[in-house]
């Protein structure tokens, strides 16, 4: 049969593309011509002016991304955000998922603490980070507990305890969202699959390692990729609660350094050199974890 | 801010900066003698904005086809990004009353400034003029008001370690006092400068004391670091002890640790003074230095905002005139008893003999407003103030480096800044 000419562009399913288009659009304004910007000003002496303002911006080929390698802040930011994911997305998975799993018991309160797992989620930033302060700081609470048996320089001014402390916060901070995910994940396994499971004489632990685990496995796969790329962009947590990435910039995440160099000393060149080594890093550890997270989706 | 986002703000920016309007030589000669109405933004906190409204309200009244439009500045992480984005977009008013001296050599670059009267600047500002001069000789912004930095100490607190009359002259009794505070336990800290990584800083804890112990240099001068001389290195020695004795902390601190009672000093500007009013018994004396200088030789930071004109600006005739009229000695009186900010002008203390007379906790202030140091008007100037900033983070709050060490590898690394254009 011969396709008219608008089938020909619109596809053998018209209504769909219809409904595609604006979302096309939409990434495509928002998001692909911003990276391919960004990859642009990376290789250019490039820089904001004014309209009208005649500036050179020349091609430096790999300058900026030489300038970004070989910068110590940058290569430590890169190494702090792989220690914060290396806490962050295990325990991320853990915590929600054996969390979702007893929220979907027949519990008390169950409604409760599932709002109550979700606040710190929908709250603002700024004042979530009063509270975690309130209770890290050297005075704080957590300090009091733990008596003389806690760190000293204390835990977000502490070199080696920095990162870990602000990976714990965005875990408890995200965890409601993550549970929520599980929490619909958990209502495609089959009764059935737990009622043999019992038949054959499986404990709850037993059933939960063969039934549960198995079963959320596409809502994993999605988790752990969720968690790894919003770890990725960590910024609002160490800006807020290390004061900028300290101590000695041990909190300090490639974003945060971004923002410094591309939009607070005005060289968006570097910046956006730091960002498309960002992209590329986490699009290599999604197919890492895709590889082996979500061996049996592929 | 997440990734998305960052690029996002980054290549908007730049793509408005691609898409803007029109410009060139052409239209600036026609847009400096252009009148008609202007738009202005000044600061959002409420004694800025009581004046910027009398202000605006007296030009208006005399000149109804070159009316004003004012507005505060716009919120965003701090006023340097607004200001930033607003060149890029080509949507900056004609003049902003709260433009930060740290900025205005890359405002300067991104084509965003209009270079200002040299003779009219330094009429009113006299010798302190020659700070905010840009390297190419010329004015792009106008000196406009400063809040010289002291030393404030909480009276009952030091009461209660039974110090009556304090000594913080020279950098021992400083520390003897501190050591008495905390030891008395008559408050946790002596001191609580901010110890955060904001390249900004460094201006309220190194560089008044810098400015003191120097006689007045600034970070960079003719095109090199002095920070790393033995001026720099003696101010650096005296906060690491600070902090390696915990009489300051390396903790960030939410709130304001001074009128909360956690510090018993603090180093801030005359602003401060209508906050602290009903909540702090104060007292003032000059920053401190190791051999204890007398206080009409102590130099301290500016703490300057100061005015520019943006070349987004079309009635740029108009704005001249009205940024004479907003700092004419008339109106700097009215911003004088309005803020308790001193204006930058000539000797502030003679010209508004009278409003000092009545307001004896601002004299002190006016005294030290003449040899205040400015931030150094140079390119890269943020990006010389974050590395700065690192190296005393590291050294000094939290002590993982030789003082000395830290501040000569800053200052290599700030020579080359420097070089670049």
């Amino acid at each position: 049969m011969r396709r008219g000419p608008l089938a020909r562009v619109l596809g053998a399913h018209p209504i769909g593309t219809a409904f595609v288009t604006p979302y096309v659009v939409f990434l495509a304004a928002v998001f692909a011509y911003p990276l391919g910007f960004a990859v642009y000003m990376s290789f250019h002496d490039y820089f904001f002016a004014a309209p009208g303002a005649v500036v050179d911006r020349p091609f430096v080929g790999f300058a900026n991304y030489v300038t970004v390698l070989s910068d110590p802040a940058v290569r430590r930011a890169f190494g702090n955000v792989l220690v914060f994911l290396v806490i962050n997305v295990p325990l991320t998975v853990v915590l929600s998922l054996g969390l979702a799993n007893a929220l979907n018991a027949a519990i008390r309160w169950r409604t409760f603490f599932r709002v109550s797992y979700y606040v710190p989620y929908v709250t603002a930033a700024v004042a979530v980070v009063g509270v975690w302060l309130f209770l890290f700081n050297s005075n704080g609470l957590v300090n009091s507990v733990l008596g003389p048996l806690a760190p000293d320089p204390s835990w977000l001014v502490n070199s080696g305890l920095a990162m870990p402390t602000v990976a714990i916060y965005v875990t408890w901070k995200q965890l409601g969202f993550f549970i929520l995910l599980y929490l619909a994940a958990l209502q495609n396994v089959s009764k059935d699959l737990y009622e043999a499971a019992s038949m054959d004489g499986a404990g709850r632990w037993k059933s939960f390692l063969n039934v549960t685990v198995p079963g959320v496995r596409p809502a994993t796969t999605l988790v752990v990729l969720l968690a790894t790329v919003t770890g990725a962009n960590l910024f609002t947590e160490p800006y807020l609660l290390t004061g900028g990435g300290g101590p000695d910039g041990a909190s300090a995440s490639p974003v945060l350094i971004m923002y410094q160099r591309g939009i607070e000393q005005g060289n968006p060149d570097v910046g956006a050199a730091i960002g498309v080594l960002l992209v590329i890093g986490v699009l290599l550890l999604a197919l890492i974890e895709r590889k082996f997270v979500g061996k049996e989706d592929s | 801010m997440k990734l998305q986002a960052g690029l996002l703000a980054v290549v908007l920016a730049g793509s408005l900066a691609a898409c803007g309007g029109s410009g060139g030589a052409g239209d600036a000669d026609a847009a400096a003698k252009a009148r008609g109405p202007i738009t202005i933004w000044y600061s959002n906190n409420a004694e800025e904005v009581a004046w910027g409204k009398q202000m605006v309200a007296a030009w208006n009244a005399e000149h109804a086809d070159q009316k004003i439009t004012a507005q505060e500045i716009p919120t965003g992480k701090s006023s340097e990004e607004v200001i930033g984005a607003a060149i890029t977009a080509g949507n900056a008013p004609c003049l902003i009353f709260n433009t930060s001296p740290a900025s205005v050599s890359q405002f300067q670059k991104q084509g965003g400034l209009v270079p200002l009267d040299a003779s009219y600047i330094e009429e009113r500002s006299g010798e302190v003029a020659r700070q905010y001069k840009s390297p190419d000789g010329k004015y792009y912004q106008l000196p406009w008001k400063s809040n010289p930095v002291m030393i404030f100490y909480n009276k009952k607190i030091f009461a209660k370690a039974g110090i009556t009359n304090p000594s913080l002259k020279t950098y021992d009794e400083f520390l003897a006092t501190s050591r008495k505070i905390v030891a008395s336990k008559a408050a946790k800290f002596a001191i609580y400068p901010a110890p955060s990584n904001e390249f900004f800083q460094s201006w309220f804890d190194f560089y008044p004391l810098f400015a003191a112990e120097s006689g007045g240099k600034q970070l960079v001068a003719d095109g090199k670091a002095q920070f790393a001389g033995d001026e720099g290195k003696k101010v650096a020695d005296f906060w690491r002890t600070m902090y390696q004795d915990k009489l300051a902390s390396p903790e960030k601190y939410t709130g304001d640790a001074f009128v909360d009672g956690t510090a018993a000093m603090a180093v801030v500007g005359p602003w401060a003074i209508a906050t602290y009013q009903g909540k702090v018994d104060w007292g003032v004396v000059p920053v401190p230095t190791s051999a204890g200088k007398a206080p009409d030789e102590i130099h301290t930071f500016s703490d300057a905002k100061n005015v520019a004109m943006y070349s987004a600006c079309k009635n740029r005739g108009t704005a001249a005139d009205v940024l004479k009229f907003a700092t004419s000695k008339e109106q700097d009186g009215k911003f004088l008893a309005a803020t308790g900010q001193m204006p930058l002008r000539k000797d502030v203390a003679t010209t508004y003999a009278d409003y000092f007379a009545k307001n004896p906790d601002y004299q002190g202030f006016a005294n030290q407003a003449s040899r205040t140091v400015e931030v150094p008007n140079v390119p890269n100037s943020i990006t010389i103030w974050q590395t700065f900033r690192d190296a005393y983070s590291k050294s000094v709050i939290f002590g993982q480096q030789d003082t000395g060490a830290a501040l000569d590898g800053a200052a290599q690394k700030v020579d080359e800044l420097v070089k670049q254009s």
